[in-house]
């Protein structure tokens, strides 16, 4: 911020295309520079740049390198509530790797996570074409119905999961009363260990639907008229016209969409934690929840194996991702 | 296509909205709903003799939570611009070495998950003393804003023809005033757009009130509604009253700027 109103004329980037192709600019205010004062003029302009940016990088320095490096270092150590007290805390190197993953949670969170993950992004990506692809076609209210559909994605977490839970609530919930109503069984969504999970999953995809459709919709605004128009000339159905035309078209954004999906999904962390918290037992645990529960959760906070079941979540993010790209580019190559 | 079709799909359409927005429904339903017909098997279809009660307890327990929360919106938008324009007009206009650099720490930056995130912060905040503060929870925020800020100020900005900078060059201005006095007006849009979801964002922030903000005097709303879910599991009439209340400014900000909001998830997902 300090280069505020410099006197000098100089160029941000000396004498490239840009400012060429604009003959007001090259008129004769400028002397032809010789090398040295050229370089100089680009070094001033560098650094005007960067007195922009600096801010930023100092805040990513603070507010994102820093708290992973102390979430890194209290993982190494056995941060107890003495240590809030004297600020000590031994170093204890993969200690609470080690007892994260002995630990009787490990396996279901890591299931929970992949199964989780996996199903909510299927759900959310295909419905989310679905909606898209029927949103495309013209017809009265279109335009105001999609944009009601991103209404669900805006409100607080917490609220659409408390609404969640109460719909699913056993006694009082209206999804068991509209079980009842068509002759179903009802069901104990939240307190069951096999249905805790389809319940957090089905208040996820939900959530996830609207930015599905968005991305994916913007992404059949982008594919040209003519491709279809040559489709309908040469007599393909609906149903050709999207597997053989829309799908391939759209795989680029398709890519994306499911690659944030997959990156927000591992976040997820506010709708299991109202619905179910995890439970019961561990049934709906992901690592995200674990490593809050080890924390926060309440009770004695164990900061340190939750730190490292946090760490444990970024190097899940970074497998799935690398599986995510080697698919893809398989894909690709078929 | 026919305008019989199309009024078909019309009513398809309104059929797959009615049913998405089907949870949003209830959630008034409930919040008007008598305490004595919360536990009714089947459940009222419809408000039957609706009270205000829960509304009412909303108003006097929780204006302190909501005036926190906008507070807190407010100073994480604040911030946010701070940060982000200026980066970004520097990374779109003139274009530094390192810049792509910059732009690839910021999508990695978005992706880290908040828990892990508070974590850090949680030490961080205790030895600086802002555990249970506002301030402590508008820094905190801002993280989850001040990455996308920038690479939606860049995607815009780099769209500003280049004729409109020389222009001020030739003029004498140098690059703050031309930033300030050219390139902020003209990006109003995406002002805009950053604005609404970082206010959307800090509102709806839980992870990091419930961590960094658990025992202060001041917390957010998502604390006051969680508070509720904890301690009066029977009066789901107030807890949805809450959350009505709680969602207004997600409703007010959608149909204010509807058109903002597309541009933001678009922008924010498809430009790399």
């Amino acid at each position: 911020m300090t280069a505020t109103h410099t006197t000098s004329r100089v160029t941000v980037r000396g004498e490239t295309g840009e400012v060429a192709s604009f003959p007001r600019a090259t008129s004769p205010v400028r002397p032809l520079p010789d090398r040295r004062l050229r370089s100089r003029q680009r070094l001033r302009g560098h650094l005007t740049a960067w007195a922009f940016i600096a801010p930023v990088v100092i805040y990513l320095a603070v507010f994102y390198a820093y708290p992973l490096y102390r979430n890194l270092d209290l993982s190494f150590r056995d941060y107890t509530l003495r240590s809030f007290i004297d600020g000590t805390a031994p170093f204890v190197w993969f200690d609470n790797y080690v007892e994260v993953i002995q630990s009787s949670t490990f396996t279901p969170a890591l299931l929970n996570t992949a199964v989780f993950t996996l199903v909510s992004i299927v759900f959310q990506f295909a419905i989310g074409l679905a909606l898209a692809v029927f949103f495309f076609r013209r017809f009265p209210l279109a335009p105001t119905l999609r944009a009601l559909f991103l209404v669900p994605w805006l409100l607080p977490l917490l609220v659409s999961a408390s609404v969640w839970a109460w719909m699913l609530n056993s006694e009082s919930g209206i999804i068991n009363a509209g079980l009842e109503a068509i002759g179903l069984t009802q069901v104990n969504w939240l307190t069951s260990p096999q249905w805790a999970m389809v319940s957090v999953l089905l208040a996820n995809i939900w959530i996830g639907i609207p930015f599905n459709l968005v991305i994916l919709y913007s992404g059949l605004q982008n594919i040209p008229g003519e491709v279809y128009e040559a489709a309908s000339l040469d007599g393909a159905n609906g149903w050709q016209t999207f597997w053989r035309i829309t799908f391939p078209l759209l795989r680029p954004v398709s890519a994306i969409t499911i690659l944030l999906g997959l990156v927000y999904t591992l976040k997820v962390f506010d709708i299991i934690w109202i619905m179910t918290r995890g439970g019961p037992g561990d049934a709906s645990a992901t690592f995200a929840i674990w490593s809050y529960r080890l924390g926060f959760g309440g009770g004695s906070p164990e900061l340190s194996p939750a730190a490292a079941v946090g760490n444990l979540l970024i190097v899940l993010a970074f497998v799935f991702g690398l599986i995510y790209i080697r698919t893809q580019r398989r894909l690709e190559r078929a | 296509m026919t305008s019989a079709r199309r009024i078909g799909n019309t009513v398809i359409g309104v059929i797959f909205t009615a049913l998405m927005l089907f949870p949003l429904y209830w959630m008034i339903n409930v919040s008007l709903t008598q305490p004595t017909d919360l536990r009714k098997d089947p459940p009222n279809l419809f408000p039957v003799n609706p009270t205000f009660d829960g509304y009412t307890r909303v108003l006097s327990e929780q204006l302190p939570y909501l005036g926190t929360s906008l507070v807190i919106g407010l100073g994480t938008v604040a911030v946010t611009l701070l940060l982000s324009a200026p980066a970004a007009f520097a990374l779109a206009k003139l274009r530094p070495r390192g810049g792509t650099v910059l732009n690839f720490v910021l999508l990695i930056a978005q992706m880290i998950p908040g828990i892990i995130m508070a974590m850090g912060f949680y030490l961080i905040f205790h030895s600086w003393g802002i555990l249970d503060t506002v301030p402590g929870l508008i820094l905190a925020d801002s993280t989850l804003a001040v990455p996308f800020g920038v690479l939606i100020f860049t995607a815009f900005m780099a769209g500003i023809p280049e004729e409109l900078m020389s222009a001020a060059k030739i003029d004498g201005a140098g690059p703050w005033r031309t930033f300030r006095s050219i390139v902020m007006p003209i990006s109003r849009n995406s002002v805009v757009t950053v604005s609404l979801f970082t206010f959307l964002w800090a509102w709806s922030d839980f992870i990091f009130a419930s961590t960094l903000n658990r025992g202060g005097g001041f917390q957010p709303i998502t604390m006051g509604i969680y508070k509720y879910i904890g301690n009066n599991t029977q009066d789901w009439n107030a807890i949805m009253a809450t959350a009505v209340v709680a969602s207004i400014p997600a409703a007010v900000l959608l149909v204010v700027a509807q058109r903002y909001v597309a541009a933001g998830v678009t922008a924010g997902a498809v430009k790399d």
